[in-house]
Formats: structure tokens, C-alpha cells, sequence
């Protein structure tokens, strides 16, 4: 979230979208609640009716899938009516800058496809750039190729009638939302996006979040109160998890993966450290250095950063790491061995029959869990002979959350420290004491056998994060990914002494004197203590207008709560709404009051100190135009890799060009076999594969299985009665569920005709309870973002009979 | 100070953690259920299910709604259900004076007529046990309440549907919600504010909530001959038992 969950309170329109907050992220609605009874207008854009339209204002119907359609449709009309906000737009967006005559958009494909490997050059994207390499801008925004101008271009073809003869939504629904949700574009009104996986699990999903955020741009809303783009996270933790590496292309602190292509350090850093000349540019990655070399020196303190960087794993360029590509070579044999760690890949995985037949061929597989479940058990499960499979299996019990110290990070970035709650159970431990006793056991190993491979995992510093015993130590850790000094030395007037913990991030070095494990986190754990353990809700009148609570736990980054808040303000400074202001310059005392600005520049009306606010991008100004995707510098319809139709109406490429996929794996496409669009969700009851929550009975009780929600219509078609048992199936395999046959869906009218869909849970697995039935992504196909890998189990297609 | 509930329908999204923290304080064990086609399960009451959430699909007005109930015993002023107990047992249910609680006790097992306790409740609460007729229903959490806590319900409410305080507190938060629940919707009320300590509003006719939503008082739900003698010497045996007691 750019924002936090108690700020969703001062918006005046809530649009939730790809998202089923009410059900899958019910506080929210506590925060949800209190706009409404202050006047907001909440808006549920949703291919079913759920908890959460019940509670809003306008619902409207979308065929699952095409939410790229009715966003650059929202575009169109914000464009054509002009309702965007006029100098938001030319200060703090990219609205003027000049493309480069390289840049075309023709028939769904943009400059520099390449068939062959189904990727983009994206230099055909580029900027045209002056003497000193800042991008040409037209502050008239007449220029033919000013992005304004492109925009305009590129997104005439989302007409009302074409948007929703491929959503299926009513022509004066989707006029009602627009309106409502464009009124936003007032200097002195905020609109929010409520979003979760219903936008990342397709093939389009980044540009689902683009399209959304170009919206939000033009009317003004990010950096503002009751503004942003919120990414609802729903694992407590999944936001800490994120910021700290848990993916294939970043480290903690999103730094980039090191690649076999950039040899040595000095080149990796040069690689990644934006340079602009621009002034007015705070461009923040120019710190690019600094935080890698912290990041490395956490690991090997005592190695220099050439060679630290030589310990790290090397990522070959153009191959993908994503967990659709790494299943695929498990599948194929390539990996023979597998750590799953608090995760349930045989029901959470897309296309679940391909993962089980997967781990089938590893030699060994480490289950790190609080219970048994499919996967370590996918040896013993449907259709498998235990005899036939080598896979030997280890299954390490561990603590659970609440009976470990240590910190979550929620979606609004909180760093919140957790107590101790009771004893572990006998025999399992914490998740850390395990990585601690097998880094050491790997290190004792590889002692023995001392060389250039053994030198990454024994000269590693493990003494950083253990205790006096040799335990695991929360605490440790969190110095360690704050970071301390290494030796003395003096930043500006501030000085340090070897093993002080550092106070921000500013005061990291690139010169290897520092350790940050994770640089965003620099200034939670600080010589004054522990920031996120604190619980004091002391704060200004203008903090506690918008609900700012700045001494409770501590936010990354540097405690500021709403991110890009000084775009929240005009070039004087002035808060565009006083009424829910979130940063004001006062002139005389100089300075910023309110939450922490992004950074303590004056504003930007100084010409020579002030800052532009988008801060993380070279150029200060947030991108309208975005040429770093894999897919497209703007967002662009494509149907899902499995869909209804054969042809949409902006343009003959049916599917995102770029999307991951594997040749060899049949898709379903206008199939007669598979007339049905499926899509899998949550319920409120239960928890990401089920493994926690089929283990409570009462929550098992509210929702004993695996079911399947179906229309009167569709119903009526199949002979299928309320309760009755159905079988989905879908090119990859086929499961039964329970038929919920409902008003809350209705059938889609697409292209003239009638288009079904079904939805279905995705708790559910073979293990227990005995009749719960089966995991929802047996369904589900192999098929993924080009940016993310996050396969699209939102939107495919099946066939569904009664059993 | 007596106390009472108010729940307000119009914030209810049925995330149902009122239903599994009620099971949770009490200690009650999860039915065994089924899917039959509906989401709200178990399908009804149970001895061992003293809050459920109802949901019941709409069409109102041509649009698709979907209505929650999180229903629960209303704690009536006049309480039928003891009124009729009363005849066999006066310990049987008891009603607290403090709290205005109505409470079943073990000692319900020892009811013959059963049958005539539960069907005196216009809102078809109380429930038997599988293997006696010892019945439950909800206790307003009066371990919790008489301990400075609130139900277990209410706190887990994180929308404010549910709500708990002293009955007259209750009684003006729901009549001023109503007003302003009333601007958007016309038809909204009160489900029988006088008479119970447990006030609903609804948006809409109570019936589509839930048949028992509210007493009709036109035609009792099951009035046996027993009950309704129960009623009429009601004020008498009051007076006696203050007489003797």
C-alpha cells in the first residue's frame, strides 16, 4: 500500500476492484465503514456479487479477465471529458515528456517485438533526451510524441460500446462508476483503489495495477489522504516478505539480483545507479551503491565488496526464475532436491497435477511446516503409487507465529513487533533455530572441503544472528537488518563508533563501513531501541485529523505513513485538500509539518533546493508512461491465455504476446469442450490452501467444502440443483465440488452472446477433511505474467456436469 | 444498569467471526456439516450454536441483494420462554435482574415440555441437546460481562454490526442510526425495540432476513394451550413467589 489501512477512512470514493475486501480482508471494512459514514461512495467492480458489494453504493458485473478494458475505458473518459487534474498532472507526471521517434503501437503490438523469443526491445520505448540526458518535455503537452499526446492515441479505441461488449457490463454501469469514481479528480477529493490477487493472477496482471495507477495519476490521488494504490495484503506478513527479498529477481530492500552478464561489483552498482542531471531530481537510486554494499557487508562482514559480491548467486540473463519456470524443471528432472518452507506448493501452485507429478521426481524434499499436508504427503495422494516414487521426504516441525518474537510487516508497511506467546509444542522449534542449525551443519560440511564454492556459505556471519547460546536471535536480526557501523566513521556532523546501530538511511556507506540487511528498514531498530515495539499513539492535530498515528510501530520508509506525500501539495507547498491535509511547508520555520515529507527539500517552487516528489524515479516525475515493463510502456487489452472468445475489438493479437507459457501445454480457446470461464477465490473463513483453517473445526464447520457457485441460468442448462455434486473439468484435470447455484452471478452477454461463468474455492485438498475435496488449481493452467510469473488462475476456461 | 445489544444489519459483511468467537468463549464444539448449496452453516441453531449468521439472497427492487442476520436469542423484557419453564421449574431459566440476561441452566434437562419453552419463543431460539432435554441458547457472555468484558460476539465485530452496553445506551444508538440508515433507506427499522434486549435494524421487511426476524403478533409462532396459560398467570406467580421467596 502507498497508504495504510486506517487512511482507506478518508477517502471519498473507495473503488474495490480485483479484490473481495469484506471477505478476504474483513478489517479493512472497519476503515471501509467509517468513509461511508462520512459521505464516500463505494464502488465493488467484481464478476460476482459478495460480501463486499453488499455493502456498497455501486456494484457493478465484470466477465473475469477484462478489467483492462473497463480501466483504459475509465482512461478514455478521463481524458475526453477532461476530468483530470491539470497541474498534478504536468508537475508530477511524465505527461510532457517526449517519446523517441523509435516508439510505435500497432494492431495490440508495441516497437520492438521479436516473435521468435516473444519479448520486447525495450529500447524502441525510450525517452528523447537533451545534452545533459534528461528527457525533453512540452510543458504545452501539444507535442505529437509528449506522452499526453500518445495517451490520448493509444486509448481512443476504449469507447464505452467496445468496453462493455468485451465486460460484459452494462453500458450505464460503467457510465455510473466513471463518473463517480472520476469526480475524484478535484484538486481537494481523494479516491483509493482496493486491490488483491483478482488483478495479479493473470497474464496482464501488472499492467491490471499500471492501468489503475495512470487513473490515479491523472486524477491526482497517490500521495494524497483517502489516495494511493493499495495493495491489500492479506498473509500477515506478505508485505514484510516482499521487502525482504522473497522473490527471484530482488534482494531485500528491492535491489536487483546479481547476473552471471555484470562481473564484478563496481559494474553491478554502475548498472543499477540511475544518473540524472536534473536538479530538481532527488533521483533516490543514486543511494543504489550505498545499499548494496550494506546488504552485502551483512552477510560477509569481513570479505571486501568485490569479493562479497563473487559469493552471490548468479542469475543467467534471459533465463526465468519464476515459480511456474521452476516447477516446469522440476518436472522436467533439472532440480532434485526441494526446501518447501511454510508453503503448500500441491494446492497452491497453478496446475496442481503437473506440481505433484513434479515433486515425484525429486531425490529429496524438505517439508517445513506446523502440520503434514499435500505436499509432503504428495506421495501418498490421489493417484499416486508410493511404490513408483523415489522422492524421499523430511518433515520438520516448526513454531507457529504467535509462540515466536519478532516482526510482521502489514500491508501498510507497519513494522510491528510481536511478544512471545506460548511454548512451542515438543519437538518443533522456530523457523529461524532451523535456518541457524542448517546453516551451521552446511557450514561444518563445507569446511572440510574448503574452496571458491565453499567460501559464500563458511565465511558467512552467523554470529550476527544468533545468541549467547547459539539461538536464534529476533532481535539480532532486526539490528542487523537495520544496520550498525563496522567501524568508526563520520557522516556530516554525525559520528560513529564501530557496532552502533545506524539512525537512518542517509547515514549508510557505500564504502563497506556499514551493515543494512535491508536499507528500507534502516531506522526501525536504532540506537534509541526498537522502533516497531513502540505503542504510543501521541500526535498533532493535523496527524490526528487523518488518522496518523506516527509513534505507533514505525512504517518503512523512515516512518512516513503516506508515501509520495509531497505530491499531496502545490509547488508552495500548499496541501491541495486542508481538509485532510498530510504535509504543509511552513515558510517561516522552514520546514515540513504533518507525517514525513519524502524528503526535507523545500518545495518545489524553489527552483534551486526543491525536489520533485516521485523520488524513486530518475526523473522525479511518476510514470504516466512506463517504458520498464516486459509487456508495454501503456497498458493494452489482451484476453486471458484461456478465454470465451476468439477476437476482441482493439486489436487482432488476442493474448498478451509476452505472457509465460509453456508451448507444449494445450490451452483451451473458444474450446466447445470447455464453454465455461472459471475463477478461483477465497473465503472468509478460511486461510490461504486451508492448511491452519480445515485444522479449526469451527471455521471448517461454516465452510466444510470444496463448492462450486454457478448461476440460475447455467444451472438450469446442466440440470445441476442447489447442493447437488458437479464435475469441473478443465484441460489439465478435472475435481468435484458442491454446486452453489445463486443470484449473486449472472451470466455475461459478450459479443451478443451469452458467456457462463463459475467460481470456486481455492481451500480445499485431498488430505483433510475426508470430504473436502480437492485443491482448486488441479484446474488451473501453467500460464503467466511476463513480469511477475504469477500464474492466472483468476480467469480459464472449463466444463461443468453433474456428477 | 441493565444491558442490552444493538445490531445493526446495515454494517454486517458475515465474516461469521461473531458465530466462531461465541463458539470459542463457550467451548463448543464444531457440528459436523455439509455443503448443501448455502454458504450460512451450520444450516440453523444447534445446542451448540448459540450465534449464527444468516444469509439470505434477494431481489429487491430488481437488484440483487444479499441480506445477514446474526441471530441470537433477544434476551426479551418479558421473557416467554421463562414464563413457561417457569411452571415446571422456576431455577430451570433464570432471568437476571442486573443484567436482564435470560439464562438457560443445566437444570432445563429436567423440563418434561420441553417443546412448549422452545416454541414460546417468538424468535424459534432455544435449542435441546441431542441426549437430554437439557436446551442452550445464548448466555449474553455473563461470565464476561459481569467481568468488566464484552461478549465475545461484539468484540470480534470488526465493523460495528454488533454492539453492547447499558439497554437505554443501546435503545438511543439504534433509534439515531435508524435516522440516519432511514435517508437511504425508507423501509428500514427496528425489530421489536420495546420488547427485547437484542435490537436488530434491518434495511428492509425483517421477513427477508429471517422468518423469526421479528414476533407477529398476529399470529403466535406455535402458542401451545400451556403457554398461553403461562402468560396469563404470569404477574401472579411474580407476586407469589415475592410473597413466599
Amino acid at each position: 500500500m502507498t497508504n495504510h489501512w486506517i487512511d482507506l477512512k478518508n477517502s471519498d470514493v473507495i473503488l474495490m476492484m480485483g479484490s473481495n475486501p469484506a471477505e478476504n480482508h474483513p478489517i479493512s471494512f472497519k476503515w471501509v465503514m467509517r468513509a461511508k459514514d462520512k459521505g464516500a461512495t463505494l464502488i465493488h467492480v467484481d464478476p460476482r456479487y459478495t460480501r463486499t458489494s453488499t455493502k456498497c453504493d455501486l456494484y457493478a458485473p465484470l466477465r473475469s479477465g477484462s478489467d483492462i478494458a473497463f480501466l483504459n475505458g475509465m482512461t478514455k473518459y478521463i481524458l475526453d471529458k477532461e476530468l483530470y487534474f491539470k497541474d498534478y498532472v504536468l508537475n508530477y507526471t511524465n505527461a510532457s515528456f517526449i517519446v523517441g521517434e523509435a516508439y510505435s503501437f500497432e494492431d495490440g503490438l508495441f516497437a520492438g517485438y521479436n516473435k521468435e523469443t516473444r519479448k520486447y526491445d525495450k529500447s524502441k520505448w525510450a525517452f528523447e533526451r537533451d545534452e545533459n540526458g534528461n528527457p525533453k518535455r512540452d510543458e504545452t503537452l501539444k507535442h505529437p510524441r509528449c506522452v499526453f499526446q500518445l495517451m490520448k492515441k493509444h486509448y481512443e479505441r476504449y469507447d464505452l460500446d467496445k468496453v462493455s461488449d468485451i465486460c460484459g457490463t452494462p453500458k450505464d454501469l460503467i457510465v455510473k462508476v466513471y463518473d463517480a469514481y472520476c469526480a475524484t479528480g478535484k484538486p481537494d477529493k481523494s479516491g483509493t483503489i482496493m486491490y488483491a490477487m483478482g488483478w495479479t493472477q493473470h497474464t496482464v496482471g501488472v499492467q491490471n495495477i499500471r492501468a489503475m495507477s495512470i487513473n490515479q495519476l491523472l486524477l491526482g490521488n497517490i500521495g494524497v489522504a483517502g489516495g494511493g494504490v493499495n495493495a491489500l495484503r492479506g498473509e500477515a506478513n506478505v508485505q514484510g516478505s516482499t521487502d525482504h527479498g522473497l522473490l527471484m529477481h530482488i534482494y531485500p530492500g528491492y535491489l536487483a539480483t546479481a547476473r552471471a552478464s555484470i562481473p564484478s561489483f563496481e559494474e553491478y552498482t554502475k548498472k543499477y545507479t540511475p544518473v540524472s542531471k536534473d536538479p530538481q531530481s532527488a533521483n533516490w537510486w543514486s543511494n543504489f551503491p550505498k545499499y548494496a554494499a550494506s546488504y552485502l557487508k551483512a552477510m560477509w562482514p569481513d570479505a571486501e565488496l568485490e569479493e562479497a559480491y563473487g559469493y552471490l548467486p548468479k542469475g543467467e540473463d534471459g533465463k526465468d526464475y519464476s515459480w511456474l519456470t521452476l516447477f516446469d524443471d522440476m518436472f522436467q528432472g533439472k532440480i532434485k532436491g526441494f526446501m518447501a518452507w511454510g508453503q503448500n506448493p500441491a494446492c497452491s501452485g497453478a496446475n496442481s497435477n503437473k506440481t505433484r507429478e513434479a515433486m515425484a521426481k525429486l531425490d529429496w524434499m524438505v517439508n517445513v511446516n506446523i502440520f503434514d499436508n499435500e505436499t509432503g504427503s504428495f506421495w501418498r495422494g490421489p493417484g499416486m503409487d508410493p511404490k513408483k516414487i523415489k522422492t524421499e521426504v523430511f518433515f520438520l516441525p516448526c513454531a507457529v507465529a504467535i509462540e515466536k518474537e519478532g516482526s510482521i510487516s502489514n500491508s501498510g508497511r507497519w513494522m510491528q513487533w510481536r511478544y512471545v506467546g506460548p511454548e512451542p509444542r515438543k519437538n518443533s522449534i522456530p523457523d529461524g533455530d532451523i535456518i541457524v542449525e542448517l546453516a551451521k551443519r552446511v557450514q561444518q560440511r563445507l569446511a572440510k572441503t574448503p574452496g571458491k564454492l565453499a567460501a559464500p556459505v563458511t565465511k558467512l556471519k552467523t554470529d550476527f544472528w544468533v545468541n549467547d547460546h547459539g539461538h536464534f536471535d529476533p532481535h539480532k536480526i532486526a539490528k542487523l537488518i537495520n544496520g550498525f557501523a563496522l567501524k568508526d566513521f563520520k557522516v556530516g556532523d554525525v559520528e560513529y563508533k564501530a557496532g552502533q546501530q545506524i539512525a537512518l538511511f542517509g547515514h549508510l556507506q557505500a564504502d563497506g563501513s556499514t551493515t543494512s540487511g535491508c536499507w528500507v528498514y534502516c531506522g526501525s531498530y536504532t540506537e534509541k531501541g526498537n522502533m516497531s515495539a513502540r505503542r504510543d499513539k501521541t500526535q498533532t492535530d493535523m496527524q490526528a485529523n487523518i488518522g496518523l498515528f506516527p509513534n505507533w510501530t514505525w512504517a518503512w520508509p523512515v516512518n512516513r505513513r503516506i508515501i509520495y506525500n509531497r505530491a499531496s501539495v502545490d509547488l508552495n507547498g500548499k496541501p491541495y485538500a486542508p481538509q485532510k491535509a498530510v504535509v504543509e511547508w511552513n515558510a517561516e520555520e522552514k520546514k515540513w509539518v504533518g507525517d514525513i515529507p519524502d524528503g526535507p527539500w523545500p518545495p518545489m517552487a524553489d527552483k534551486e533546493k526543491g525536489k520533485l516528489p516521485f523520488i524513486m524515479k530518475p526523473e522525479g516525475y511518476a510514470y504516466l508512461y512506463g517504458p520498464g515493463r516486459e509487456d508495454g510502456p501503456l497498458p493494452e487489452y489482451y484476453e486471458p491465455m484461456e478465454c470465451p472468445v476468439i477476437v476482441h475489438p482493439f486489436s487482432k493479437t488476442l493474448h498478451n504476446p509476452t505472457a509465460l507459457h509453456f508451448a507444449t501445454e494445450e490451452k483451451a480457446v473458444c474450446d466447445p469442450r470447455y464453454p465455461f470461464i472459471c475463477s478461483t477465490y477465497r473465503v472468509t473463513e478460511h486461510w490461504q490452501t486451508g492448511l491452519m483453517t480445515r485444522n479449526t473445526p469451527w471455521l471448517l464447520e461454516a465452510e466444510p467444502q470444496m463448492f462450486c457457485e454457478m448461476s440460475e441460468e447455467l444451472a438450469t442448462l446442466r440440470g445441476i440443483k442447489n447442493g447437488d455434486k458437479v464435475i469441473l473439468d478443465s484441460v489439465r484435470g478435472n475435481l468435484w465440488a458442491k454446486a452453489i447455484i445463486t443470484k449473486r452471478i449472472k451470466p455475461f452477454t459478450i459479443q451478443g452472446q451469452q458467456v457462463h461463468m463459475v467460481g470456486i474455492p481455492w481451500h480445499y485438498g485431498w488430505s483433510f477433511p475426508k470430504n473436502g475435496g480437492d485443491a482448486a488449481n488441479i484446474l488451473t493452467p501453467s500460464v503467466g505474467d511476463p513480469n511477475t510469473g504469477i500464474p492466472e488462475t483468476k480467469a480459464f476456461m472449463v466444463n461443468v456436469t453433474k456428477a | 444498569m441493565s444491558k442490552g445489544f444493538f445490531v445493526d444489519t446495515t454494517r454486517c459483511t458475515a465474516c461469521r467471526g461473531c458465530q466462531v468467537a461465541c463458539k470459542q468463549w463457550h467451548g463448543n464444539p464444531a457440528t459436523p456439516t455439509e455443503n448443501t448449496g448455502f454458504h450460512q452453516n451450520p444450516p440453523d441453531f444447534n445446542f451448540y450454536t448459540y450465534k449464527l449468521v444468516r444469509m439470505h439472497e434477494q431481489e429487491i427492487d430488481g437488484r440483487i441483494d444479499w441480506l445477514f442476520f446474526p441471530d441470537q436469542c433477544r434476551h426479551c423484557i418479558a421473557p416467554p420462554c421463562k414464563a413457561t419453564a417457569d411452571m415446571e421449574d422456576e431455577h430451570a431459566i433464570i432471568h437476571d435482574d442486573a443484567t436482564g440476561c435470560v439464562l438457560f441452566t443445566e437444570k432445563t434437562k429436567d423440563l418434561d415440555d420441553y417443546d412448549s419453552v422452545i416454541s414460546s419463543c417468538p424468535y424459534d431460539v432455544p435449542r435441546k441437546a441431542a441426549d437430554s432435554n437439557q436446551m442452550a441458547k445464548c448466555d449474553m457472555c455473563i461470565d464476561r460481562i459481569t467481568n468488566g468484558l464484552r461478549p465475545a460476539c461484539v468484540t470480534s465485530c470488526p465493523t460495528g454490526a454488533m454492539n453492547f452496553g447499558d439497554l437505554k445506551e443501546m435503545q438511543a444508538m439504534a433509534k439515531a442510526r435508524l435516522t440516519e440508515v432511514q435517508k437511504a433507506y425508507p423501509n428500514a427499522k427496528l425489530c421489536d425495540p420495546d420488547d427485547v434486549r437484542v435490537i436488530f435494524l434491518v434495511a428492509y421487511d425483517p421477513k427477508l432476513y429471517h422468518e423469526y426476524a421479528i414476533a407477529d403478533a398476529q399470529a403466535p409462532r406455535q402458542m401451545t394451550r400451556k403457554s398461553l396459560l403461562a402468560e396469563l398467570v404470569r404477574p401472579l406467580r411474580r407476586s407469589g413467589s415475592r410473597l413466599f421467596g
